[in-house]
């Protein structure tokens, strides 16, 4: 007994609908279906709300603009206690026994810290830059910087800095394997940092072939299950990233089942066609922080120390004593992923209800770093539901020299967040291995729009610099008074390093 | 009303400094001069002075100049420094009252070394302990607050204009061969002393122009390394900033202005593979302490004088020289009035320090 | 009449040379601001070092300096003549919509931001040294012209003309000028183009004692605005 009414309604204009059957071909779960009437040959096309996901596919592509999705409005008796939503998951798991599976990030109303902040100007103390006609610079070099300064016999300075990343702009592309998004997606990212000037990173999945050639633009990742991971995978990359967690599933582990496991990934990966590849919920090597250290001068002897070796964490409660373990371990980079963090596939309580925004966990990781006079020692990426140019302003501002970014990228290459990722039935190309979908994703037109968006926000932080009368992104790192919380408590103020508005 | 430290004030100014690099001594008089003539820039509620070589009979020891709002914080104050250093010797600041200046604290002086025992204790060398002790003096001791700690210097500031403030500390009866000044135009009133300028530890005064953009950024990393940022002025954390970079980390003078106002990657990109690694270091070594915003600061330290402009040049600066004697000022007007003839006079451009040492030339 | 300025504020000063009839000659001037401010007519001469924002709103008047100037000068000045026999400071010729200003030696940053031409008025500024960074920044009209003169490098800053839409600057050198911003367009200036300075460089060469036609036959850049507007793309409609 199916208890859940579909969620949604495909709503077609009558009148506009040309009856081409575009919608047909479009739709990856068989939602439209068009009939003739084998007398009269007038065509029929009919809708089948219950496998409709609102990827929007149909509605973009259909020429005469005849479709909507709108929400089909069957309302249970009202209770704001028991929403609707939660009980339809009871009967979902009443039905299946399963634990509940979800993709991309959190969507639940918890607050959104980045707005209840607020950014400045300079005014009449100090004058605002203008960034179209003087120089506005973004560039932004990730690692920890030298203890000491060292000279040679002539005095001169000598270089003594380790290896780093140099960023022509304070973002990158956040982790996302080839397995849970399509190659052309991968190659998408890799064209859009080479041509950029940032990085990519390559996930969990392994690097495929045919994408090392943008080594030099490419974060590889060293993950619980290790997949793909050899020496000319470490050597290939700018950075090695060593996952610990994520946002969207702190705590546990991943899980690709063998059906999505074909030739071309079971390549990457190096593991057999058809069997799951299962990434497990700690590193098996690490159980306590000098286990962390060991992992990370390993991969660095690996690679005769030419490398940066980043962190990834998820945010929790004591991030600020992981972040400075991580710090004392010999790593480079701390990358930290708030509870938005986006995944492939989740378990929807432990995406919905475990792990702390980036926010909160940026200011106090930030400070914690700094009461410790180990700041310096390793630069701080963030992510988890960076959204505008807007957050990553407020980010660097709290503390952050650079931020990670997931959704948004995937939303500029077309996705539309039905969350449906974990089908494999991407409508867009993105996450889905079908080659059938995987073509939808043109990848000359989808590295343009990656560039476009962060072209975009790059303009945009430097008016927000500008404005506040800094013209190097350095300046702005950590540089808390320039910001002021609205409608945010003692104790958020507290956390979050920064005074109301209007002090 | 909240005081300077509890609330950032910002503030725009005037500055000036004079140097003989002979080593030649003068009256506090013509610094006094240069400053008056650009009274237009300040508004009365701020002015000081560092003045050089003026403590010869007492060079090898540390003179403390310490304001108190009362005589309990004096007694406090006293028996902390009794127990850190020989005093050997200590009198109230000679002033003579000036109509304009007004509600003046105590102001005394103190000539005193690192007890030794101590000192070798610490572990500490004793410039690191000096600035140590002053520091804590000034967090933790209620109502006292040094205002200059260096050899053979002192700072004389107050809230007044900088002509009322030289009259009221009787600067004309000192003889020093460097002096800055500073006179001050805060947007909020201060009311307190120690919030004027110039900002001092050890050795190094700083006086400044502008408001920087960057200063919570510069710092939250500057405190990292042991400092205070007690006042939450600009002119204090540039001071730390040069201490620390020059004394904590060996950087010569022009190497903190590549840190502090680096030229733009556009240029650097355009420059030597030398001097493009040599740039490409500092910036990303010491990424935080790059002073944004307009400013232009003249620095004292023991023997010399760096002058520095940010790396727009959106504040004013302008630098003669007559003989052995350099002249700095934010108006050429104030310059000329003491001498109106120059061997030559220019404006350095933005980010490019003017170093003047004692027994050299004026480096460019 | 002779006004010694010495031991009177800026306020003092001005007063009384508003308040003098016929031309009016300075002396020990030591750095009084907002002098000739506004005014349509007068001949003011100063000798010594006038303060910011020397003949600001300029409206007509005449000013000679024997000696350097400070910063803010002729800002916003809307016509007349200022002529330094010496150098001058940031900031010269703000917002300049008229009149002419003459410098013998080098002005500092940021000379003639925004300068702009309406109807009849156009605005001049002559410069005999060189510049600093910012020459001519958001330039919406009117000339100024560079002449290097004793100076072997380029004798103009970074950034120059950076948000150019209009009027025009040229600049003498024998060296090649690169790094220009993307608003500005550069071409070596015909015979033509050099016809527009000619009676400029002859007015300035009789004030300074030079050979304004020697002046001219040396090689100049011409900067105007760049037609193709790299800015198209800038905007998305939200």
């Amino acid at each position: 007994m199916n208890f859940i009414y579909p969620e949604y309604e495909l709503v077609r204009n009558a009148e506009r609908c040309t009856k081409c059957g575009i919608c047909v071909k479009q739709c990856p779960n068989g939602v439209h279906t068009l009939t003739a009437d084998t007398a009269s040959g007038a065509k029929n096309l009919a809708a089948d709300d219950s496998k409709c996901v609102n990827c929007q596919r149909c509605v973009v592509y259909c020429p005469a603009r005849a479709l909507k999705i709108v929400k089909s409005g069957n309302t249970y008796r009202e209770n704001t206690y028991w929403i609707q939503k939660t009980v339809n998951e009871i009967y979902l798991q009443a039905e299946h026994g399963g634990v509940l599976l979800s993709s991309m990030g959190n969507p639940e109303p918890y607050p959104v810290y980045f707005d209840k902040i607020l950014v400045n100007a300079s005014q009449v103390t100090n004058p605002p830059i203008d960034p179209l006609r003087e120089p506005m610079e973004t560039k932004v070099f990730l690692g920890g910087k030298p203890k000491a300064v060292e000279r040679d016999a002539s005095g001169q300075i000598v270089n003594n800095t380790k290896p780093q990343i140099e960023l022509s702009m304070p973002m990158m592309f956040s982790a996302m394997s080839y397995g849970s998004i399509s190659l052309t997606a991968h190659e998408c990212l890799a064209r859009a940092a080479a041509e950029l000037g940032v990085m990519y990173n390559a996930g969990e999945g392994g690097l495929h072939e045919s994408l090392y050639k943008y080594g030099r633009n490419t974060i590889v990742q060293v993950a619980s299950g290790r997949f793909g991971v050899h020496p000319d995978y470490l050597n290939c990359g700018a950075a090695i990233e060593i996952k610990m967690g994520q946002g969207a599933k702190p705590g546990i582990g991943g899980h690709l089942p063998g059906s999505k496991i074909g030739a071309d990934i079971s390549r990457t990966r190096m593991i057999p066609e058809g069997s799951d590849a299962i990434s497990p919920a700690p590193h098996h090597d690490i159980y306590s922080i000098e286990d962390l250290r060991q992992l990370v001068f390993s991969l660095k002897e690996a690679t005769d120390y030419q490398k940066p070796v980043i962190v990834k964490i998820a945010a929790v409660h004591n991030v600020a004593a992981i972040a400075s373990g991580i710090a004392r371990s010999g790593a480079d980079i701390i990358a930290i992923d708030g509870f938005r963090g986006g995944t492939g596939a989740a378990p929807t309580r432990i995406r919905d209800h475990v792990g702390i925004p980036i926010e909160l966990a940026l200011a106090s990781v930030d400070q914690r770093l700094r009461e410790e006079g180990i700041r310096d020692d390793v630069s701080l990426v963030v992510g988890g539901g960076i959204r505008s140019s807007a957050d990553v302003v407020k980010a660097i501002a709290l503390g952050a020299d650079c931020v990670y970014i997931g959704t948004a990228a995937l939303l500029a290459l077309g996705c539309h967040l039905c969350r449906s990722c974990h089908t494999g039935r991407c409508a867009w190309g993105i996450a889905t291995q079908d080659p059938e979908l995987v073509k939808r994703l043109n990848p000359n037109t989808g590295y343009k729009r990656l560039v476009n968006l962060m072209h975009a926000w790059q303009h945009e932080i430097q008016e927000m610099m500008g404005g506040m009368g800094i013209n190097a992104i350095e300046s702005l790192r950590g540089n808390r008074l320039m910001l002021r919380g609205i409608g945010l408590n003692t104790k958020e103020l507290e956390i979050l390093g920064i005074k109301h508005a209007g002090e | 009303m909240l005081r300077e430290g509890q609330i950032r004030i910002p503030s725009g100014c005037a500055i000036a400094g004079i140097i003989d690099r002979s080593g030649r001594r003068f009256s506090g008089e013509a610094i006094t001069r240069s400053i008056a003539a650009m009274r237009d820039r300040s508004n009365g509620l701020g002015g000081g002075f560092a003045a050089y070589g003026i403590y010869p009979h007492y060079r090898d020891y540390y003179a403390l100049h310490i304001f108190y709002d009362h005589h309990g914080a004096k007694a406090n104050c006293e028996q902390f420094l009794k127990q850190h250093f020989e005093i050997v010797d200590q009198d109230r600041i000679p002033t003579k009252a000036v109509k304009a200046v007004n509600d003046p604290p105590l102001i005394w002086r103190y000539f005193v070394d690192p007890i030794p025992a101590r000192l070798a204790r610490s572990g500490l060398d004793p410039r690191e302990y000096v600035v140590r002790t002053v520091l804590t003096v000034n967090r933790q001791i209620d109502g006292a607050y040094v205002f200059s700690s260096g050899k053979n210097m002192g700072i004389f500031k107050g809230v007044g204009y900088p002509e009322d403030i030289a009259r009221f500390y009787r600067l004309e009866e000192y003889e020093g061969y460097c002096f800055t000044a500073h006179g001050r135009y805060p947007t909020n009133t201060p009311g307190w002393w120690g919030g004027a300028h110039p900002f001092g530890l050890l050795e190094y005064s700083v006086v400044h122009n502008g408001e920087i953009s960057s200063y919570d950024t510069n710092r939250r990393t500057i405190e990292m390394y042991g400092y205070w940022c007690t006042l939450q002025t600009d002119t204090e954390v540039i001071t730390y900033i040069i201490d620390h970079l020059h004394r904590g980390k060996g950087l010569m003078f022009e190497e903190i202005a590549a840190v502090v106002a680096p030229p733009f990657w556009q240029a650097i990109e355009q420059m030597s593979p030398e001097k493009r690694a040599f740039y490409k270091y500092l910036r990303n070594t010491f990424a935080s302490l790059l002073v944004n915003g307009p400013f232009s600061i003249i620095v004292g330290f023991a023997g010399g004088l760096l002058a520095l402009n940010d790396r727009l040049k959106l504040r004013s600066m302008v630098v003669g020289e007559k003989g052995d004697v350099t002249y700095f000022a934010s108006e050429e007007a104030a310059i000329r009035v003491i001498a109106p003839d120059l061997d030559r006079i220019w404006a350095p451009k933005g980010g490019e320090p003017v170093i003047v040492m004692q027994g050299g030339g004026t480096v460019q | 009449m002779r006004i010694t300025a010495e031991n009177l504020d800026s306020i003092q000063l001005n007063r009384r040379i508003r308040n003098a009839s016929g031309a009016v000659l300075i002396d020990r001037c030591f750095g009084q601001r907002y002098i000739g401010s506004g005014f349509k007519d007068k001949k003011i001469t100063i000798y010594g070092t006038p303060g910011n924002a020397l003949g600001s709103y300029l409206d007509g008047a005449s000013i000679i300096v024997y000696g350097n100037g400070q910063d803010m000068i002729g800002d916003t000045m809307n016509g007349g003549e200022i002529i330094i026999h010496g150098n001058a400071g940031d900031g010269l010729g703000y917002a300049m919509r008229g009149g002419r200003i003459f410098v013998r030696g080098s002005a500092g940053c940021r000379a003639g931001i925004h300068m702009k031409q309406y109807q009849d008025q156009k605005p001049v500024i002559v410069i005999g040294g060189g510049t600093g960074s910012f020459l001519g920044e958001y330039m919406a009209g009117g000339m100024i012209v560079v002449l290097g003169i004793g100076i072997e490098a380029v004798p103009v800053g970074d950034f120059t003309g950076t948000g150019m839409h209009g009027g025009c600057i040229y600049i003498r050198t024998s060296r090649e000028l690169t790094n220009l911003p993307d608003q500005v367009r550069a071409e070596i200036a015909s015979w033509e183009d050099k016809q527009a300075i000619l009676p400029l460089l002859s007015r300035f060469g009789e004030y300074f004692g030079l050979d304004g036609r020697k002046l001219a036959e040396d090689r100049y850049y011409l900067l105007r605005p760049n037609t193709d507007r790299p800015y198209a793309q800038l905007y998305t409609k939200n």
